[in-house]
């Protein structure tokens, strides 16, 4: 049975790629959406405080933000400096999904796997004003989720959703 | 236990009706990859003979009527959902067939019950009509067309429907659905789209959005000890779900009965592998009864007229430690089963648990297990990793309790439980085994680190405003 040649007229077929386990304390939330690979990262100092950031490319650039669900920017990330949570959100985002997988989302053009993914962004990257609000919300949406309950009502439609082998 | 003889008559049976209503839906389904907002003389040509197909049922004059509102340009929801039962009827009947063949082949006996359905939720009349109006708009536009924009249109849908537990289905469904165009876009650069998957869930969803629609409720209670068979684990971005397949011994001379109990919790992406079982905090007897083996006493548990126990965990109290194997051994081949509920008829929903011993393992990216020169193909690609049972495992096995499934003209067995050599010592293992968490130190010991599914509902505590 070859897989790639029936894909057509199969009704069970993997098309979301696996993605890794991570830890959340420190970036509780990632996606690749929108062009960007935007998340939330938590606050060093105050556990009530988040930060949201993003990195897209735009026009031939990368540009990126980062401020709190409040909006006030991050201290950290301005001009062409990337901020600690930048760098955080990057890194969990390659473990999450994979370096290519990321790079190939940001459009990078010489990626480089042995190094962080900030040094493959284009020189200088470009700090961008943008709302937090959006990527909050969806952060809040994706928690709400867990928020719902357990069901035992038969649920048919799981035959298409199997679990698939990462083993 | 499935015999070499009884695999030879399944997979020997040719039926040639199955090829020609498949042949149809293949050349109807590609109307919805380029969309029926444009003239598509093939699409006519499919939905013509959609038509003739159905002509001896109830759907004759709808169809009929879409069939020719549709070549005119005059699409709505009415004719799509006319053309969806018809293509969901096709489907039912090529499961019907498929169904009667594996009972024939392994001597299943199956009891025709009454099904009996719910009062349709009228709360959500507005939810399913706003699914519909996007489902219809998907149809006319296509697959290939679909951007963020539209598939976000879906967000405020799915979080309607997902609090309902009347609307959970199709909530579940459209955020499979749409987690799969945003991973697959652009839909027009892929090579071999999955017409025919999408189709099925683009018509799943018609079906579980039409005004009126109910659930399949309990019909009765059953009492007895339920022996468990194996755990089948489902798994989209946003669901995790498992069914436990088992025989109800309901005492005397009754035969026992094949049943399932699904159970279901809404994750987020990065909730995978082993950690979704802690999702599963209050189900305590059954998911104990899983990791240990045991089997579980019930009393007037409820039960739906196609074999679903609606699982209440009050009703079951563990017993005495069963294997499994015994269990398929002993009692799998005199047990009766029922019949899919009407609407769910389709070729995915054949789930007939079986047990395999005495074969010969045929070693390979698709292993098979050789029944005395008739082979079956074994679907280790279901294996998950939150689960202790592995390609290996079943490699190295010599006993198996799994279910055969059919997809794409071909029959193949998902393993659930295998007796297997571990350091040469014979072990039962089975996906459902890590119910109650890991039983491997190493794997405790990287979800205890990474518990997502607590530090989650942490931010939700401290971030959602209630």
């Amino acid at each position: 049975m070859d897989d790639e040649s029936d894909t057509a007229s199969k009704s069970v077929v993997q098309l979301v790629p696996p993605i890794a386990p991570r830890k959340l304390v420190k970036v509780p939330f990632v996606e690749l959406a929108d062009g960007r690979v935007q998340g939330v990262v938590s606050s060093g100092s105050d556990i009530a405080r988040v930060y949201v950031s993003w990195v897209s490319f735009t026009d031939g650039e990368h540009l990126f933000g980062c401020s709190t669900n409040n909006n006030r920017p991050c201290g950290g990330a301005m001009g062409n400096h990337l901020c600690k949570h930048l760098d955080s959100l990057l890194a969990e985002a390659v473990t999450m999904y994979g370096y290519d997988r990321v790079a190939r989302y940001l459009k990078i053009e010489s990626p480089n796997p042995d190094t962080h993914l900030r040094f493959s962004l284009t020189a200088p990257c470009i700090a961008g004003s943008r709302s937090s609000s959006l990527v909050f919300s969806r952060f809040l949406r994706y928690l709400t989720y867990l928020e719902l309950p357990v069901a035992t009502a038969p649920l048919a439609e799981l035959h298409w959703f199997p679990t698939t082998g990462v083993k | 236990m499935m015999l070499a003889s009884q695999l030879e008559s399944l997979l020997s049976t040719d039926r040639p009706g199955v090829e020609d209503a498949l042949g149809l839906v293949t050349d109807l389904d590609a109307a919805l990859l380029t969309g029926y907002g444009r003239p598509d003389p093939a699409r006519d040509a499919a939905l013509a003979a959609l038509a003739s197909a159905v002509a001896a049922t109830p759907l004759a004059d709808r169809v009929a009527v879409a069939a020719e509102a549709i070549a005119a340009g005059n699409i709505t929801d009415d004719q799509l959902a006319a053309v969806a039962a018809a293509r969901s009827a096709l489907l039912g009947a090529v499961h019907d067939t498929l169904l009667s063949d594996v009972d024939t082949a392994i001597g299943r006996t199956r009891i025709e019950p009454e099904h009996v359905d719910a009062e349709p939720a009228a709360d959500l009349a507005a939810l399913r009509g706003a699914a519909r109006a996007w489902l219809t708009e998907l149809a006319i536009t296509g697959f290939t067309s679909v951007d963020e924009t539209f598939i976000g249109g879906t967000n405020p849908i799915i979080e309607g429907l997902g609090g309902h537990p009347s609307g959970r289905r199709l909530a579940v469904l459209l955020d499979g659905l749409c987690a799969e165009l945003r991973a697959c876009a652009p839909v027009a650069a892929m090579n071999e789209p999955p017409v025919r998957r999408w189709a099925d869930l683009w018509s799943r969803a018609q079906t579980l959005s039409r005004p009126g629609h109910a659930d399949v409720t309990s019909v009765e209670r059953i009492s007895g000890r339920l022996l468990v068979l194996g755990t089948e684990l489902f798994e989209h971005p946003t669901i995790f779900g498992f069914v436990v397949h088992g025989v109800v011994e309901t005492g005397g001379d009754e035969p026992p009965r094949l049943v399932r109990a699904t159970v279901t919790a809404p994750k987020v992406d990065v909730i995978t592998g082993p950690a979704m079982w802690n999702l599963i905090v209050d189900r305590p007897n059954l998911t104990a009864a899983l990791a240990e083996d045991r089997c579980l006493e019930l009393t007037d548990m409820p039960v739906t007229s196609a074999g679903d126990l609606l699982w209440s965990d009050d009703a079951a109290k563990p017993g005495e430690v069963v294997d499994p194997l015994a269990t398929a051994r002993l009692r799998l081949s005199d047990a009766a089963a029922v019949t899919t509920a009407p609407l769910d008829r389709h070729p995915v929903a054949i789930v007939e648990p079986v047990f395999v011993e005495s074969y010969k393992v045929v070693k390979g990216d698709t292993p098979k297990f050789d029944l005395g020169g008739t082979t079956l193909t074994v679907d280790v690609g279901r294996l998950s990793t939150a689960g202790p049972l592995t390609a290996k495992h079943v490699a190295a096995s010599s006993a198996c309790v799994g279910v055969l499934r059919w997809d794409a003209g071909s029959w193949t067995l998902s393993p659930l439980t295998v007796q297997t050599a571990v350091k040469r010592v014979a072990t039962v293992i089975h996906n459902g085994q890590w119910a109650a968490g890991p039983t491997d130190a190493k794997v405790a010991k990287a979800v205890e680190r990474n518990d997502s599914v607590r530090v989650l509902r942490e931010r939700a505590g401290r971030l959602l405003r209630k």
